[in-house]
């Protein structure tokens, strides 16, 4: 069992819903990113999406598109992200997923990068452009590894796809509260739920909903229909907002906190 | 072995590497295109517009005073430029309209480098009366004013793309974006053989055409087979149009031509299967120009249609298994390309196809005389002209 299941493990007993953090490594720097991630553990954010800077990513929309782009001109790399997370280990136990697209992974070598992640310390991988049917080598060395790998059901996946889609996953499974790019607004709580409900009737993992939520009162409804919720544009606004201002670790715990107590 | 296979590889390339929103879509939509694919009445309406709207077949013409300048070479010229809208482009736009027409779709998305793609999309859409919107990168609004004013004239948006390198590889990203927000009412007309499967097998059928045609007409003019094949490649629609009715036909050669910019020693190019290591781009598995952490690299070429740092899956599994080879001319040959068929045909022909024209002359060198050659002719040159007045 790795830091993920442990967490959700946790909740459960607690009776909780986890509240799931994205920012994206290296923006504006990695000695920031890593001082994020310990203040939100304090924060009571539960888990940590750290997002890997790519050069085309095209499920994001244009909040975390320029994040990336803000990473990438620092010269951000997996390599340096995995530093970035070693480090914060020696301080944190707080789960870490990286959300990365397929290509810096594969790039990488796919046994190489989980190896080089179970050394640093991440426990699971989120690769939006890597559907299952073509993940058979990564999820074998994932898994192999006890490194999680979550896979996305969207509203437009047909019921036949949802069950190896959850086999699949590990950690949990990462729904899709609306057909778009991340950072867009028009989700819709009754269709998300029921989406929700239906892959739950086929597993008994985890299932947390992510895409255009940016307020507590969003987190919160959410949150009464998914095992967790996950924000991300709506932090990396207040990062960029925040960019060059001393407060900005402090002011950007603030926003998340007011997300998190909302779950 | 069937190519590509059930899940759209090519060997170890192609496949589906998208967001889950689109997945059911493109299941969807492979479905349907294998249903269409044998259906009589659409292969008869798509041969229909073929004829009597784009203007096939297009003629194979003896280029001789070419071949008497190249010496060694017999070319003969496959004249795509003739087609409406100037390229070989229409030939997969009317073919996915009609798909997306049966499919129920009202709206029309493409990307587009140098504005052929966007130009036969709008095209296509403005037959129909369907919804357009074109995704084109600002630099290439810029190098193809004309273009963006054409389909601006036949009723489509054009939608000018500011993120990243401002090409082609950033609006394709952009068309993404917004069919994964629209997926239900938009169809995304892809205008190469890249993309996610079905994509790569759906242009490479509505372009076959195009080799179905040169094929038999060399056969009716010449009795045998050529002895090569050559085309353009960026992201390599029509080279595979012109290439794939020959796959069988092991004795002749094919020659995929990219585009080497301003050299193969610097990173300003496009040839991507002369320098690029296998990645995953724009939802497949091909090669790709990146850096050493799996970032995309920034191709560039003089003629905008070919500077796209991917490639489709076929010409790579072609260049692996060694059917094709794949060279590169770089910006200066390609200008003198252009020239050179201007003058001696009277054809002025598109800065992309001309890179082909440039390698003929390497091409002469090595063969013996009377070597024969199909030369794809993809597009005419009207769109560059302003480019290259500026440039000579």
């Amino acid at each position: 069992m790795n830091r993920i299941d442990r967490k959700f493990e946790q909740l459960k007993e607690q009776g909780k819903k986890a509240f799931i953090a994205f920012i994206t490594a290296g923006d504006p720097n990695l000695k920031v990113t890593g001082e994020l991630v310990l203040a939100f553990e304090k924060a009571g954010v539960d888990i940590v999406e750290l997002g890997v800077p790519f050069s085309d990513p095209m499920a994001d929309g244009p909040v975390i598109q320029a994040s990336s782009q803000r990473a990438l001109d620092q010269g951000i790399s997996l390599s340096k992200i995995f530093d970035c997370v070693r480090r914060i280990r020696q301080r944190s136990d707080i789960p870490i997923a990286l959300m990365t697209y397929y290509n810096p992974v594969f790039h990488f070598g796919q046994e190489n990068a989980v190896k080089a992640a179970v050394k640093a310390g991440v426990d699971g991988f989120i690769i939006p452009d890597l559907p299952c049917e073509e993940a058979g080598d990564w999820i074998k060395y994932a898994k192999k590894a006890n490194i999680s790998t979550v896979f996305f059901v969207a509203p437009t996946t047909l019921p036949a796809r949802i069950k190896p889609i959850a086999h699949g996953s590990n950690g949990f499974i990462y729904y899709v509260s609306l057909t778009g790019v991340t950072g867009a607004k028009q989700n819709l709580l009754k269709e998300a739920a029921a989406g929700i409900r239906r892959v739950r009737r086929m597993t008994q993992k985890p299932v947390c909903v992510g895409f255009g939520i940016s307020t507590p009162a969003q987190v919160r409804a959410f949150s009464r229909v998914a095992d967790g919720v996950i924000v991300g544009s709506a932090i990396v606004r207040a990062i960029e907002k925040n960019t060059g201002q001393r407060d900005l670790v402090k002011n950007v715990v603030r926003f998340v906190r007011n997300l998190s107590c909302a779950v | 072995m069937a190519l590509p296979d059930k899940q759209g590889h090519f060997g170890e390339f192609g496949g589906r590497y998208v967001p889950e929103t689109l997945m059911t879509l493109l299941i969807d939509l492979e479905k349907q295109f294998n249903a269409l694919r044998r259906n009589k009445a659409f292969r008869d309406e798509f041969a229909f517009y073929l004829k009597e709207y784009a203007g096939r077949p297009t003629n194979l013409y003896l280029a001789e005073r070419l071949s008497r300048h190249l010496r060694t070479l017999k070319v003969y010229l496959k004249r795509e430029d003739l087609l409406h809208t100037g390229a070989h482009k229409i030939n997969n736009t009317l073919g996915q309209i009609l798909v997306a027409r049966r499919m129920g779709k009202t709206r029309i998305i493409a990307e587009t480098g140098a504005g052929q793609h966007g130009v036969a999309a709008a095209t296509a859409a403005a037959l129909f009366g369907l919804e357009c919107v074109i995704y084109m990168g600002a630099e290439d609004i810029r190098r193809q004013s004309l273009n963006v004013f054409r389909m601006k004239l036949l009723g489509a948006k054009v939608i000018p793309v500011t993120s990243g390198s401002q090409t082609l590889k950033d609006a394709m990203n952009e068309a993404i974006r917004d069919w994964v927000t629209h997926v239900r009412e938009t169809f995304y007309i892809i205008g190469s053989v890249a993309g996610p499967h079905p994509y790569p097998l759906m242009v490479r059928e509505f372009q076959a055409v195009i080799g179905v045609e040169a094929r038999k007409q060399f056969l009716a003019k010449e009795r045998k087979l050529p002895d090569h094949l050559v085309a353009c490649v960026g992201g390599g629609s029509n080279a595979m149009g012109l290439f794939h009715a020959f796959y069988k036909d092991k004795g002749v050669g094919m020659i995929g031509v990219e585009a080497a910019g301003k050299g193969l020693n610097t990173h300003e190019h496009s040839a991507t299967l002369s320098k690029g290591p296998v990645g995953v781009m724009h939802g497949s598995k091909s090669n790709l120009l990146q850096d050493k952490d799996g970032q995309v690299q920034v191709a560039h070429s003089v003629a905008a249609g070919l500077d796209y740092p991917g490639v489709g899956p076929e010409h790579a599994y072609y260049q692996k298994t060694g059917r094709a080879q794949y060279v590169a001319v770089d910006d200066k040959a390609a200008i003198r390309g252009f020239k050179m068929l201007s003058r001696l045909e009277g054809i002025i022909p598109a800065l992309e196809t001309a890179h082909v024209l440039a390698y003929l002359e390497t091409l002469a060198r090595k063969s013996k005389k009377g070597t024969t050659v199909i030369v794809n002719l993809s597009g005419r040159g009207d769109k560059d002209v302003n480019q290259i007045q500026q440039l000579i």
